[in-house]
């Protein structure tokens, strides 16, 4: 019997695999810096924020770079996962039922794909924020060379830029407090990459279905 | 500020009055450019960059007897030329003094993250502390002026300072000390001003500049450089300066409502998800539901 690349034999699941798991940290670990040094020009109470990491110059200095950093992660996850991140017909039910979702009724939530409708809202925030938050960047990160006649680029930019990020802080809080949190199992997950069938049949039954189903076509 | 320290309030052991107590002084100092009796000699210029220690840069030709384009990191004082055909078809050559105007309002120092790396003095002198700069440029954006530069090498930025450390040592800023013809003057705001609308005046009356008059642009609350022109209803000749300059509509929105509508937001999420937390718990899997629950709806 070949060994199942997701079924695994211990009675777990593979759910990120190594090189999706290094991409989220990779994104993760970025887009904390640059919410920390973000929000430390984003308010005079949160300036001591730079002081702690290594002082505002610096912050200013290396916020743009972990910029591309970001973007090259997000831009990698795109490649990893537009095509499960696809909104289908399906999802409007999903939707309907947020009530229940948010209220733990979990056996009334219609059963979910790879990626649920909500992990869908946030991997698509996060997409499209960050394109605007890229092109507003780059204007923000070298003004200089914009000139005065094209001043309404930076006007605009100054204030596109954390209204995009604001958005994201939004959909950030929401992820981290259901990864760590509410959704128990679901930050192993993305650590060592696995979770319980138990846990994938709950949370993802149409995708364990799916899995049962080529693992029978396997053998 | 200077002033303030040389004033007496109380005196010990001393009978009768004290000399200059309740004295009303004003503090408030002003640049006036009179932009009618400007030969552009330049001579401001260069005292600028003699008095604040910056070499000459390169200048750019552009068919004209300006400088450069615009006044640069190390160039805060610059003469804009235009020549200007008027209606009857007559030229004039229109020479203003381009320089910060230390609005009363200032969009640098509302756009600017750092903490003080923009103060402004009672004097009303918007000054740049380089050693609190961190080099974002969002002053750059703030100002209706275009007056703030970014010096790539050190990034910083940089602007004319109205001579602050000459002022409060009681000198008058160097750009004035040079002019030949007695077209910049230096004092407080209400002298100035009187003095700008005696000029306004004689050129009206006496010159025949129906629209002279005096720019002191409320928009910015006011200024602590101010001009006369001969033309006060159409400023963008004298070198694009500003019709109706303010604070730029995005910097206010991103720095007023915008600001108290993300740190609603983000507490109200912070708080949202911890009482969340509290009311309904987490998803726990019970691990021998596994095949109990497959149903698809």
């Amino acid at each position: 019997m070949s060994r199942d690349p997701y079924l695994l034999p211990n009675g777990r699941v593979l759910r990120y695999s190594f090189h999706e798991r290094l991409v989220h940290w990779l994104t993760g670990v970025s887009y904390v810096y640059l919410l920390l040094t973000g929000l430390a020009f984003w308010s005079p109470w949160l300036f001591w924020i730079a002081v702690i990491l290594g002082g505002a110059t610096i912050s200013r200095e290396l916020h743009p770079w972990f910029g591309l950093v970001f973007v090259f992660g997000v831009s990698l996850m795109y490649s990893l996962w537009h095509r499960q991140m696809k909104e289908t017909p399906a999802d409007k039910a999903w939707w309907a039922s947020i009530g229940h979702y948010i209220r733990n009724e979990d056996d009334q939530i219609p059963s979910a794909d790879r990626f649920n409708p909500g992990q869908k809202l946030l991997f698509w925030g996060f997409f499209w924020n960050g394109i605007v938050l890229l092109l507003s960047g780059l204007i923000l990160w070298l003004p200089q060379y914009i000139p005065w006649n094209l001043r309404f680029l930076r006007l605009a930019a100054v204030f596109v830029h954390p209204v995009c990020a604001l958005a994201t802080i939004a959909l950030f809080i929401i992820h981290v407090y259901m990864g760590t949190a509410m959704e128990r199992g679901a930050f192993g997950s993305v650590i060592r990459g696995d979770v319980s069938r138990a846990w994938a049949n709950k949370h993802h039954h149409t995708w364990y279905e799916q899995l049962l189903r080529n693992s029978a076509a396997r053998k | 500020m200077s002033q303030a320290a040389t004033e007496l309030i109380r005196i010990s052991g001393h009978a009768g009055v004290v000399p200059g107590a309740g004295l009303n002084r004003e503090f408030q100092v002003c640049k006036l450019v009179d932009t009618t009796t400007c030969i552009g000699c330049k001579a401001c210029e260069v005292a600028c960059l003699e008095w604040n220690g910056y070499t000459f840069s390169e200048t750019t030709f552009d068919n004209s007897y300006q400088t450069m384009p615009e006044t640069a990191w190390n160039y805060w004082n610059l003469i804009k030329f235009n020549e200007h055909e008027r209606a009857d078809g007559s030229m004039m050559l229109l020479m203003r003094k381009d320089q910060c105007m230390h609005c009363a309002d200032p969009g640098c120092l509302a756009a600017c993250p750092a903490d003080a790396a923009i103060v402004q003095y009672a004097n009303g002198i918007v000054d740049f502390q380089e050693a609190n700069c961190i080099g974002c440029g969002y002053c750059m954006t703030g100002c209706p002026f275009n007056i703030p530069k970014f010096d790539p090498p050190s990034r910083k930025v940089f602007k004319c300072t109205l001579c602050n450390d000459r002022v409060s040592v009681g000198l008058e800023p160097a750009c004035i000390k040079a002019c030949p013809t007695g077209c910049l003057h230096f004092g407080t705001k209400s002298e100035m001003k009187e003095l700008a609308e005696t000029r306004a005046e004689q050129l009206r009356t006496n010159s025949g500049f129906q629209d002279a008059g005096v720019y002191d642009p409320a928009g910015v609350g006011g200024t602590h450089v101010i001009y006369v022109l001969h033309d006060a209803k159409n400023p963008e000749l004298y070198g694009g300066l500003p019709k109706d300059p303010r604070i730029p509509l995005s910097v206010r929105l991103w720095k007023g409502p915008l600001k108290w509508i993300g740190n609603f937001g983000i507490i109200f999420g912070a708080v949202g998800v911890f009482i969340h937390y509290l009311r309904f718990g987490p998803k726990v899997v019970k691990e021998d539901e596994q095949e109990l629950h497959g149903g698809t709806p």
